[in-house]
């Protein structure tokens, strides 16, 4: 059923992009729809851009397993959209013809800023491109049985099919009917929570019912001396990720050898049980909870509450939202939130165990969890360098952009941008309560986050997973589109004709749009794989980094400062771009993804925006300021 | 080609639009960056219980969530009502023929 649904549902998407490619004859029609996209239409269609694989997963995950933090990438994607519409939309939309680089070149027709922007939009696109990708391949390994890379490799190829058939139009229809249906079956899914309620002991899903992980207890406060019959200790591991125990159950037909996370707790040492994946280095061969892994061996599902307002034995019936949060909230709750060590042991094996905490309500639902608001002052500027991100990026992402071109005038940019206002502001809301939901429902994969909000799903049966996961791989698709579209018309659009003044005629325009999808979406298929296993809103927020240190200065600036030049909006978009990406791949997270000691990287920051959105209007300012007088636009 | 295909007529409240938004979009980035100071300064204010079970941190957010809504349909209010009073703004883009 799952696989039928997913794929009716990608025939129809295909279907209708090979319908829209038929009257596809222009490239106005091809970048920007022609221009005449209903405002309601673009306003969902804007939502189905917007609410990505990082917004659907990302989020839900994070919530799922750091509590508020995860709610935040909800509060600064949305507030981004108070930018948008207050600041760019109807200004952008006057000055502006398909891209972003028509934008900020109209005051100027300078062949600098079609270059820079067009590579601006280029590098954002590909950033963004990256966490959608990551998306796909973790979506379909379960939806499909597929592997992570042939899973990429599939989307990819869709998407450059609806792309390069009808661009715009499709992309566009493909976007509203996955905004709409993304925020239906959201709801969908927040009302069967709520109905199920909160309990200490979750039904786990349809086909992995929750295991209650053991704890066992040590007669020493420093040596190890189990009390349960039993087990036997192998050997243990004590380094700056924690103190783990190798422990032999002797009592199995087969003696299973696992470790267990030592805990040090007020009756003394006590051993807890979690998920372990070993990796031979001689072999190569996984083994997971002390078993060879299999179709049948793997990670069992996580995340429950221990006890609810102080009782280890509850269960509350039907909650209202505020009921959820409410009895979460409570500082008496413990929810096991799980945690990751890695570590070689003795035989040199790599081992990867996710152990559980105890982590108190009312610490959950208040930042600090992944953010560490109360240490060190790089860790707080790390958190303002993303919320600034968040708030800055929407408005300077090419793919928001160019909505603003598919309909009739600006006053229909402004309406549409209220309308994705309200459908994204009530999806995030939604986003806490799937979080919270993964979170406590034993369900959540504990190798990884972004699969927490299908995997609730699947906890309420095979035909609401069929439809979310169905939902989610629209999700990606519908972004993916865009994205390509974007940057598509970076290179045929604001490369060939206006950089390079090609003169390409109409079609052969679209042919080079078209080819462009294709090279794009290859490269976006080749970093999708290269980034499997990194959380996909944490990937996004970087690409937010990218788009408001390269792109909103030169937006922003033109709109409201005089003396701004075309020297420094391209050394603006230059210098921002080359620092943002500087930041990020000098980060300790990117120093992990190298398999380099992160603590090395030599940019402590893990998000740049709070360094190079302020050092874009900088170097605006200055080499505006620079440059001659002459070459001052006349603004309107 | 290489003209603005898709050109907006003139749009007399643009000036109305362009102040309002700004200040509107201050009054919120000032209640967004309330919400960021406070999580840098005192992120033990975050934890106050302001309703049973339910903190400051919930609230706010839930709250910079909502007021994102108000905020856009009290501005596509004013906006509409400015187009109308000085005539009504350009309902579509004159289209030219690509050339």
């Amino acid at each position: 059923m799952v696989i039928g649904i997913f794929l009716a549902f990608v025939l129809f998407i295909v279907g209708l992009s090979f319908k829209l490619g038929k009257q596809t004859k222009t490239s106005s029609g091809y970048f920007a729809a022609g221009g005449q996209i209903h405002w309601f239409v673009n306003g969902i269609a804007f939502a189905g851009d917007y609410l990505s694989a990082a917004s659907f997963l990302g989020i839900c995950g994070m919530i799922a397993t750091t509590g508020y933090d995860g709610f935040l990438y909800s509060i600064g994607f949305l507030a981004g959209w108070v930018v948008a519409l207050l600041v760019i939309a109807e200004p952008l939309r006057r000055m502006g013809r398909y891209t972003f680089a028509d934008a900020v070149d109209a005051p100027f027709r300078s062949r600098g800023i079609q270059l820079m922007a067009a590579i601006s939009t280029l590098v954002v696109s590909l950033c963004y491109l990256v966490p959608q990708m990551v998306g796909a391949g973790v979506l379909v390994e379960p939806l499909l049985g597929l592997s992570y890379r042939w899973g990429v490799l599939m989307v990819g190829s869709i998407v450059i099919f609806i792309v390069t058939t009808a661009g715009m139009a499709s992309t566009t229809y493909v976007q509203f009917l996955k905004g709409g249906l993304l925020i239906v079956f959201s709801l969908v899914l927040v009302v069967v929570v709520c109905l199920r309620g909160l309990s200490t002991h979750p039904p786990g899903s349809t086909d992995h019912p929750y295991y209650q992980h053991r704890i066992l207890h040590s007669a020493g406060t420093e040596a190890l001396r189990i009390i349960e019959p039993g087990f036997r200790l192998i050997e243990e591991h004590d380094s700056k990720v924690g103190r783990f125990a190798l422990l032999e159950e002797v009592n199995q037909e087969i003696a299973r050898r696992c470790w267990w996370k030592v805990d040090t707790a007020n009756t003394g040492l006590r051993l807890l049980e979690g998920e372990c994946v070993v990796v031979s280095t001689g072999t190569g061969s996984r083994r997971i909870n002390g078993m060879p892994a299999s179709d049948t061996n793997h990670l069992r599902p996580v995340g429950s509450i221990a006890s609810l307002k102080g009782e280890t034995n509850a269960q509350t019936g039907p909650l209202s939202p505020v009921g959820i949060l409410a009895a979460l909230g409570h500082p008496d709750t413990r929810v096991l939130t799980w945690k990751e060590g890695k570590f070689n042991d003795k035989a040199g094996d790599h081992v990867t165990f996710y152990y559980p905490v105890e982590t108190p309500g009312d610490r959950l639902l208040r930042p600090g969890m992944k953010f560490k608001l109360e240490g060190t002052l790089l860790e707080r500027l790390d958190f303002a360098s993303l919320m600034l991100a968040l708030f800055l990026g929407t408005a300077a992402l090419p793919h928001i952009l160019i909505r603003y071109y598919t309909v009739p005038s600006p006053a229909s940019a402004r309406k549409s941008t209220l309308v994705a206002i309200g459908s994204i502001g009530l999806f995030y809301v939604l986003t806490l309560f799937m979080g919270l939901g993964a979170m406590t429902n034993g369900v959540l994969n504990p190798a990884d986050s972004n699969m927490a909000a299908p995997l609730l799903a699947k906890s309420f049966g095979q035909l609401l997973f069929a439809f979310i996961s169905a939902i989610a791989f629209a999700t990606v698709l519908g972004t993916v589109s865009g994205l390509i579209v974007a940057a598509s018309g970076a290179v045929a659009h604001d490369l060939a004709d206006r950089f390079l003044d090609l003169r390409l005629e109409e079609k052969s325009k679209i042919t080079l749009g078209k080819a462009a999808a294709v090279v794009i979406g290859a490269i976006g298929i080749a970093l999708g794989i290269m980034f499997q296993g990194m959380n996909v809103s944490f990937l996004v927020g970087l690409a937010f980094a990218v788009a408001a240190s390269a792109n909103l200065p030169a937006i922003v600036m033109i709109l409201f400062w005089k003396r701004t030049t075309a020297a420094g909006v391209i050394s603006s978009i230059g210098v921002g771009m080359i620092a943002s990406l500087t930041l990020i791949l000098l980060s300790p997270d990117l120093y992990k993804l190298y398999g380099l000691d992160p603590s090395t990287a030599p940019v402590a920051l893990t998000n740049p925006g709070i360094i190079s959105i302020p050092l874009g209007f900088l170097m605006l300012m200055v080499v505006s300021l620079l440059t001659k007088r002459g070459e001052r636009h006349a603004h309107n | 080609m290489h003209e603005p295909q898709i050109e907006s007529g003139k749009d007399p409240a643009a000036l109305y639009k362009s102040r309002l938004g700004m200040r509107l979009f201050i009054a919120y980035a000032s209640l967004y960056g309330l919400f960021v100071a406070i999580n840098l300064v005192q992120p033990a204010l975050m934890g106050i219980m302001v309703l049973p079970g339910i903190n400051l941190a919930v609230i706010y957010g839930l709250v910079l969530i909502l007021s994102a809504l108000l905020l856009a349909l009290w501005y596509d209010r004013l906006c509409r009502r400015e187009e109308t009073r000085l005539g009504n703004p350009p309902k579509s883009n004159t289209i030219r023929g690509e050339d």
